[in-house]
């Protein structure tokens, strides 16, 4: 199937789970990443649940913070 | 070297400036031309911390922000944020959650309400270099 990742599109396996995909991405500090399928927030506990589907198109947002 | 245009410069500290006294965050977005940044947009997002010592994007603007970013050709340059009562440099918990060490991480300090100062740095791990700013 295919999907949209960060605006490429890639073709990946069926049953590709969010946190397979983190790995698959080689995603830096996974702890730290909010992901989003088609502008829908995934909760973190859920990325080894959620399982991707053709067409969608996936985000990963890197929090960023700090204080003074 | 990174560039910010004299308009985007006064975008931030007027949005600095109104989120007084917590601390104001967003993005920048824009080129990279001969290991230059040229910044051709800055976004003024939500700190969801409201905070005056913390400060945390929010989500939902961030993801728009991205998008906007690629519908428009730039690339993500790095984010900034404002220091309401401290000096312009990263703070630890600034370098803690500097997770990229390509990014410019730009801090307006607003100690000296009439002076405010920014300045951009490169953070990797506990070092952060001061990277030369032109404000033009």
């Amino acid at each position: 199937m295919f999907i949209t990742v960060a605006g490429e599109k890639k073709e990946v396996k069926d049953g590709l789970t969010v946190a397979q995909l983190i790995v698959d991405e080689n995603v830096e500090t996974p702890m730290y990443v909010t992901v989003s399928i088609n502008d829908e927030f995934v909760e973190s506990g859920e990325f080894e649940s959620t399982v991707i589907s053709d067409g969608d198109n996936v985000e990963f947002l890197y929090f960023m913070g700090g204080g003074q | 070297m990174i560039i910010l245009s004299k308009s985007d410069y006064n975008r931030i500290v007027e949005h600095a400036f109104k989120e007084l006294p917590n601390e104001a965050c967003g993005l920048i977005a824009g080129e990279i031309k001969g290991g230059d940044k040229i910044i051709k947009k800055v976004y003024l997002l939500t700190n969801t911390d409201h905070s005056n010592e913390h400060f945390s994007l929010d989500s939902k603007e961030q993801l728009a922000a991205i998008k906007d970013m690629r519908a428009s050709g730039f690339v993500p340059l790095g984010n900034w944020h404002s220091h309401p009562e401290s000096p312009s440099r990263p703070s630890d918990e600034d370098k803690r959650l500097a997770f990229d060490s390509k990014a410019s991480y730009m801090i307006l300090s607003l100690m000296d309400r009439e002076k405010p100062v920014l300045n951009s740095f490169k953070i990797q791990g506990d070092n952060a270099e001061k990277e030369e700013l032109v404000i033009k």
